[in-house]
């Protein structure tokens, strides 16, 4: 089967405005969109830059917009466009590209790290492991599976509009991936990060991270979370 | 500018950063990356980490010992193995307390489950030893240690792409590194470099590999004289979903899962009556090739079912999440329902650069190169012997990554700065530039195809000297074609274009390599299956294969095993 793909291009380094190009390549209906970009890069041209390593949805790299929705190319397949005469690529939405579907990480992994995703215990570790039951190790499960692929925060209309500064969904997650570890210590400090004026609040609830996340994170049921358990917890909530 | 660090790790996996964490603090560390550090293919070990625990029921280490060995078909090196084995309960308690979420037993301690070749009493029944998170125990790990690493404030040049290794007078100065974004040259003046680049399944066409699985480090090393051990051992895991080679976890068989063939039949009873569908992988892998070439493949096609549908939907959602959505996306298929078509996967690589106890990396003459280390995958510490047991990778880059970080350590006052020859970085430009002009020429993907295919049908589970000998020749001429690659992209930001040619003189070489002591070992022994031989021959081949490049090719010498414990005897499960 041909497929259309119309692909943002952009090359700072050439000294030109971006702009869109268009490929026509053979593709079974079961194949990946990344295989149609590797088609493309590795026959037709070989100037398109883009990231990719795993090619099964598991390393992070490759988040991009695909028909306007942000999403995995490895997790996409040719077939779930059927319907579309022509496919169109583009880099994540809020981030600064680079080059052509590659784009700036840095300050997207330096938010996250604001939110000092590490293990801060209370006390020093025991002799073996510490201990958790299953159920508090199932509060951690659906966030654990977070790729670091940024889909979330470039598909967040409040990042693209009103608040750039607002630390964006996926450094939440990575909040209450260590705020509802049991093993943590540090439970009032970092609801006290969390209260900043760019941490929780600005989320207002559109979803769409949710919705694009490739790994079926519940982000803004966790946002919300934690919200409520900063009105529990501190007496200066800053949504009021 | 220059760049200056004690010690420059190479590689951003477990390994890598296993190793970085140990010298921060003691040392300046530098970490590299060809892909951004959290892409590394660390993130897709899927299965869990073996430590002998007991936590689910009685273990010991010994045993853990003995399944290494016995699961290396005896060529692994036992000194090494009860390293491993007595070091992991620290190691997995250590990961634990630094916050990995592994599963929970009811009692709130480490979850553990069954694992092919993990076996209790020297062999007598599997036992629970694979310690996990779900079936994202890889990705949970790395994301622990690099936050570890950000913590420390260990210094991370990412997407960095290092291209030469700099050693003046037998002794370590440098590396010589691109930095993808803007397409410069540097150098790193260093008095320590640690190699930690991963496998190399890219030279297969099927694998579970990542893009970036390309070999790059032992190609570093053995393209200045530095040999490479055991190239002929190549896993390939026996659940590779067919078509595409992503790997379903043994973690589905160890669970419960099991393989059928055309007629239903659970055909591993016939080839391992004591443990089934977890006997190790390569014989497994060799089961399902026998299968379908004695005609029971399913639908007469080439490839058998895995089936995990009396595990129940719970059991999948909880504890195979992943893997069911792998199957999902890709196959459209139901794991709670459906059968799952499954065919051998390359997956790992037991062999690479020769190391010992320490990290070191050894020479022709097996003495240390001062100044130069190497872990994980891209080493052969000689650990995993002819094949390696699953989960005792992540537990190889956790305790040997951490051994060589602190070697070095001590090491460092030994060490003195050397000085660097002029323009140390002059060779790799010039490489570069070679194939910038070049106008006419070979696509790189039709030569990598090309290799691909040729490993895939002459060198994979099953071999024999006429097909390795035809590989062995067409290879050759694809070294030839090569000189003639040329690439469309000019430019220097993030040149990928550049990178693949470059990458493709690496698997070239390892093809070439993995091919000759295929050819060389006229014996069959773990993953190394030779059709023309297949009896082990102890009296002649227990011994470390080790190839050196020459400029007619290549020149093979062996070295021995260390056996400590454990006689070598038959193996069967
Ligand atoms: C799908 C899958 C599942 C697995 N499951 C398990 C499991 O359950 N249990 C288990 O024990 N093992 C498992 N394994 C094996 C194990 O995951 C790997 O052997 C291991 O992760 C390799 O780690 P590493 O640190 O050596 O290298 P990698 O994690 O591969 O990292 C290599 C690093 O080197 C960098 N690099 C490479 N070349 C260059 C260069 N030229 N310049 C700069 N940087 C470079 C890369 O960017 C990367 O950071 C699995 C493997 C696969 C493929
Ligand atoms: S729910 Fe919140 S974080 Fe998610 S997209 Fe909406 S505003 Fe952004
Ligand atoms: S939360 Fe989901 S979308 Fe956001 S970075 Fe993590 S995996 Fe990607
Ligand atoms: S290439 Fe790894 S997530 Fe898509």
């Amino acid at each position: 089967m041909e497929k259309q793909f119309r692909i943002f291009r952009f090359d700072p380094e050439a000294g030109g405005e971006p702009h869109y190009q268009s490929y026509t390549v053979s593709a079974r209906p079961e194949e990946r969109i990344l295989d149609c970009l590797n088609r493309i890069k590795w026959e037709q041209d070989g100037t398109l830059g883009y990231r990719m390593s795993c090619a099964h949805g598991v390393c992070g790299s490759d988040g991009m917009r695909i028909n306007g929705v942000c999403a995995l190319a490895c997790q996409k397949l040719v077939k779930d466009y059927a319907d579309s005469v022509e496919i169109t690529i583009e880099p994540l939405p809020f981030f600064k590209v680079l080059k052509d579907l590659i784009v700036d990480m840095d300050e997207f992994l330096a938010r996250i790290a604001s939110m000092k995703p590490y293990l801060i215990p209370a006390e020093p570790p025991p002799e073996k492991e510490y201990l958790q039951s299953p159920q508090d190790h199932k509060k951690v499960e659906d966030v654990i599976r977070c790729i670091l692929c940024a889909c979330c925060t470039g598909a967040c209309p409040v990042m693209r509009g009103e608040n750039p500064d607002y630390v964006g969904p996926a450094a939440l997650v990575w909040a209450y991936r260590f705020l509802y570890d049991t093993r943590d210590g540090q439970f009032t400090s970092r609801l006290e990060k969390l209260n900043e004026p760019d941490s929780v609040w600005p989320c207002v609830n559109y979803f769409e991270c949710t919705r694009v996340c490739p790994k079926e994170i519940p982000i803004t049921k966790s946002i919300n979370m934690m919200k409520r358990e900063i009105k529990k917890n501190l007496p200066n909530p800053g949504g009021e | 500018m220059v760049f200056k660090h004690d010690v420059l790790i190479v590689g951003a996996g477990l390994a890598g950063l296993r190793a970085a964490t140990e010298v921060a603090g003691k040392a300046d560390v530098a970490l590299f990356s060809k892909v951004y550090p959290t892409r590394s293919h660390s993130g897709a070990a899927q299965g869990g980490i073996a430590a002998a625990l007991g936590n689910e029921e009685p273990d010991s280490w010994e045993w853990h010992m003995y399944d290494t060995v016995k699961g290396g078909d005896y060529l692994s090196d036992q000194d090494v193995a009860e390293i491993l084995a007595k070091d992991s309960i620290r190691a997995v308690y250590e990961l634990e307390h630094l916050g990995v979420p592994f599963n929970r037993t009811p009692e709130g301690r480490i979850a553990q489950r069954n694992f092919g070749g993990h076996t209790r009493d020297f062999g007598a029944a599997p036992v629970k030893r694979a310690c996990y998170a779900a079936d994202r125990s890889g990705r949970v790990m790395m994301d622990t240690l690099y936050f570890e690493a950000v913590r420390k404030g260990i210094k991370i040049y990412p997407e960095f792409n290092v291209m030469d290794l700099i050693v003046q007078e037998g002794q370590v100065a440098g590396l010589v590194a691109c930095e993808l974004a803007t397409g410069k040259i540097h150098f790193f003046h260093a008095r320590s470099v640690l190699i930690a680049t991963g496998g190399y399944g890219k030279v297969y066409k099927v694998t579970s590999n990542a893009f970036a699985s390309t070999g790059d480090g032992l190609y570093l090393t053995y393209k200045l004289g530095i040999p490479l051990e055991d190239m002929e051992f190549v896993q390939f895991h026996p659940t590779g979903i067919y078509g595409l080679g992503v790997l379903i976890s043994e973690a589905a068989r160890g669970e419960g899962g099991v393989l059928r063939n055309n007629a239903g039949e659970r055909f591993m009873e016939r080839y391992a009556p004591t443990i089934k569908d977890l006997a190790p992988r390569d014989m497994v892998s060799r089961a399902i090739f026998t299968e379908i070439r004695q005609g029971r493949g399913v639908n007469g096609e080439d490839f058998v079912n895995l089936d995990l549908t009396h595990l129940g939907e719970k059991k999948l959602a909880e504890k195979l999440s992943d893997i069911s959505s792998f199957v999902k996306i890709y196959l459209g298929l139901d794991p709670v329902k459906e059968l799952i078509p499954i065919h051998p996967t390359c997956h790992y690589m037991m062999g690479g650069i020769p190391t010992n106890t320490h990290g070191q990396v050894l020479d022709l003459h097996n003495n240390p190169v001062p100044g130069l280390y190497a872990a994980g995958e891209c080493s052969c510490i000689s650990l995993h012997g002819a094949n390696r047991l699953g989960c005792n990778s992540l537990l190889d880059l956790v305790v040997f990554g951490r051994r060589a970080g602190a070697h070095i350590c001590d090491e460092l006052k030994n060490l003195s700065w050397v000085e660097p020859p002029p323009a140390p970085e002059s060779a790799t430009i010039e490489r570069i530039r070679r194939l910038k002009e070049r106008t006419a020429g070979d696509k790189a993907v039709v030569i990598r195809q090309r290799l691909q295919e040729i490993m895939t049908t002459e060198c994979s589970v099953f071999r024999h000297e006429e097909t390795l000998k035809n590989a062995l020749t067409e290879i050759r001429a694809l070294e030839d074609r090569y000189n003639r690659v040329s690439i469309d992209y000019k430019g220097d930001r993030y040149n990928t274009d550049l990178t693949d040619a470059l990458e493709l003189e690496h698997l070239l070489a390892l093809g070439e390599a993995i091919v000759a002591c295929a050819l060389a070992r006229t014996e069959s022994r773990g993953a190394h299956w030779r059709e023309d031989f297949p009896e082990r021959v102890d009296e002649e081949w227990l011994k470390h294969t080790i190839v050196q490049k020459t400029n007619a090719g290549v020149s093979i010498t062996y070295k021995p095993v260390s056996i400590t414990r454990f006689e070598p005897k038959p193996r069967a499960y």
